[in-house]
C-alpha cells in the first residue's frame, strides 16, 4: 500500500507547489479536513485557510484563497484562486485579503452575504494563526 | 531629382528608424519570452479546472436543475462580443486579424437578426470597430496602465460579464483573441465563454473511472466554480493575447529593420550616383573651358 501521494498547489499564475506527501490539510468548505492516502474520490471547495503539507522532505504551509480541492486515491490537487507560501504572506499581504473580502461583502447581493461575511472571518482566522493583525472589518 | 543634401537626409532619418525598430524588436523579444513563460505557468491550472468543471457540468446539464451558466437563458437572441486586442500597435496584423473575425461574426449576427454588443478590451481594437459598429459599443476594458495582466485582470472582466449576463443583458458571450502559435503564427480564435461549452474538454472522471463525493453538494460546488470557469479562460485568452501580440510585434519589427537596411542600400546607390553625376559634370565643364582657350 502506498503511504505517499502526489500533492499539487496550482493558482491561475503559477503551478506553486507539485510534491509528494504523506497527508495533506485543506481547509474545505465543510470544515478542515486531512486527506492522505487512498483518501475516496472528493472535490471540496475551499474556504481562506492555510494548507499544510507533510512530506518527506519536510513540512510546507500555504496560505490559499478560495478555489477547490480535487483528490483521489493516487493524489490531492488544491486549486486555489490565490496561493502563496506561509513565509511571503506579510502583514501588507493580508490587508490586502482583508480590504477585498471586505469590498466583496459590502457589494454583495443579500443572498451572498452570508458566505462573503464568513470569508472576512475566515481570512481573520488565518491572521490569528499566523500571529498578525486583521484590521477591524 | 533630389539634390544631395536631401538624399543625406533621408538617409539618415531611414538610419534612425531602423534604430528604433531594432530595439523594439528586442524588446519584444524579452518580453514575449516573459508573456511565454507566464502562459505557461497558468496552464497547468486551467486544464485541470476545466477538466473538474467538464466532469460536473456534463453531469449536470441533463436535469432541469442545471445553472444558468451551463443551461444559457434560453434564447440566443442578443449576443456579447468580447474582442480582446493590445492596446498598441506597430504588432504587424495582430489587431486587424481579431478584428476582422469578430466583424465577420458580427456581420453574420446582423444578417440572422441577431442583437449584437460589443465589449472591447484593449484600446486598438476598439479605435478599428468604432466606425462601423459604435452604437453596438457596451463598455471597455482599459489594459494600458497594466504591465502584464494578473489573473485580478481577467476576474474583473469576468465579474463584469457575469453582472451583465444576470441582469439579462446578453444570451451568448463569445471572445475574441489571438491564439499563440509561434513567433510568426498567431491564430484569431473565437470561443464562447457563457453559456459555458465543454465539448472539447476531455473529462478526468470519464478517463479513471472514478465516483466523487462532493462536499458541500454537487450543485453548490458547480454553482461557485463556473464563474471562475469563466474567470479562467478570460485570464488563459489575455495571456494567450499578450504572448501573441509580442511574438507579431516582434516579427513585425524584424521585417521593419529589414526593410530600412535595404531602403538605406538603395538611397546609399542613389547617392553615390547623384555625387558622381555632379563630379562629372564639374569636369566636363572644367574641360570644355580649357579647350575653349
Amino acid at each position: 500500500m502506498a503511504d505517499t501521494m502526489q500533492f499539487d498547489l496550482v493558482s491561475p499564475e503559477r503551478l506553486l507547489a507539485s510534491l509528494v506527501a504523506s497527508a495533506v490539510q485543506i481547509p474545505g468548505a465543510d470544515g478542515e479536513m486531512t486527506a492522505m492516502p487512498n483518501h475516496a474520490p472528493l472535490i471540496t471547495t475551499l474556504r481562506p485557510g492555510i494548507v499544510r503539507v507533510t512530506s518527506a522532505e519536510g513540512d510546507a504551509s500555504f496560505v490559499v484563497t478560495g478555489g477547490f480541492a480535487e483528490i483521489t486515491p493516487e493524489g490531492t490537487s488544491v486549486l486555489a484562486e490565490r496561493a502563496m507560501p506561509v513565509a511571503e504572506v506579510t502583514q501588507d499581504v493580508l490587508d490586502d485579503f482583508v480590504a477585498a473580502a471586505v469590498a466583496a461583502r459590502d457589494n454583495a447581493t443579500p443572498e451572498m452575504l452570508d458566505e462573503l461575511a464568513k470569508q472576512v472571518s475566515d481570512i481573520a482566522g488565518i491572521a490569528a494563526e499566523l500571529g498578525l493583525q486583521a484590521k477591524a472589518a | 531629382m533630389p539634390s544631395l543634401k536631401d538624399l543625406k537626409n533621408r538617409i539618415e532619418s531611414v538610419k534612425s528608424t531602423r534604430k528604433i525598430t531594432k530595439a523594439m524588436q528586442m524588446v519584444a523579444a524579452a518580453k514575449l519570452r516573459r508573456a511565454q513563460e507566464a502562459a505557461e505557468a497558468a496552464r497547468p491550472y486551467s486544464e485541470r479546472f476545466n477538466a473538474v468543471l467538464a466532469g460536473l457540468a456534463k453531469a449536470a446539464a441533463g436535469s432541469d436543475a442545471a445553472p444558468k451558466l451551463v443551461r444559457g437563458s434560453g434564447s440566443d437572441q442578443v449576443h456579447l462580443l468580447v474582442v480582446m486586442t493590445a492596446e498598441r500597435g506597430l504588432c504587424g496584423g495582430f489587431n486587424s486579424s481579431i478584428v476582422k473575425l469578430a466583424r465577420a461574426k458580427a456581420q453574420d449576427l446582423l444578417a440572422a437578426g441577431k442583437t449584437v454588443k460589443i465589449l472591447t478590451v484593449g484600446k486598438k481594437g476598439r479605435e478599428q470597430l468604432k466606425r462601423e459598429y459604435a452604437d453596438h459599443f457596451v463598455g471597455h476594458v482599459d489594459l494600458s496602465g497594466i504591465r502584464s495582466v494578473g489573473y485580478d485582470n481577467a476576474q474583473g472582466i469576468a465579474t463584469d460579464l457575469l453582472q451583465r449576463f444576470e441582469a439579462d443583458e446578453f444570451d451568448v458571450a463569445t471572445i475574441f483573441y489571438n491564439t499563440f502559435q509561434n513567433v510568426v503564427t498567431q491564430i484569431p480564435t473565437e470561443m464562447q465563454v457563457i453559456p459555458a461549452t465543454f465539448e472539447d474538454v476531455e473529462t478526468e472522471a470519464e478517463d479513471t473511472g472514478l465516483v466523487y463525493d462532493y462536499e458541500p453538494s454537487e450543485e453548490a460546488i458547480l454553482a461557485t466554480l463556473l464563474p471562475k470557469g469563466v474567470a479562467t479562460a478570460i485570464f488563459a485568452a489575455l495571456l494567450e493575447n499578450a504572448a501573441s501580440e509580442q511574438g507579431a510585434r516582434m516579427s513585425a519589427m524584424d521585417n521593419a529593420t529589414r526593410n530600412a537596411g535595404e531602403m538605406i542600400d538603395k538611397l546609399t546607390i542613389e547617392f553615390n550616383r547623384s555625387r558622381q553625376a555632379v563630379i562629372t559634370n564639374e569636369l566636363i565643364e572644367i574641360i570644355s573651358g580649357a579647350e575653349a582657350l
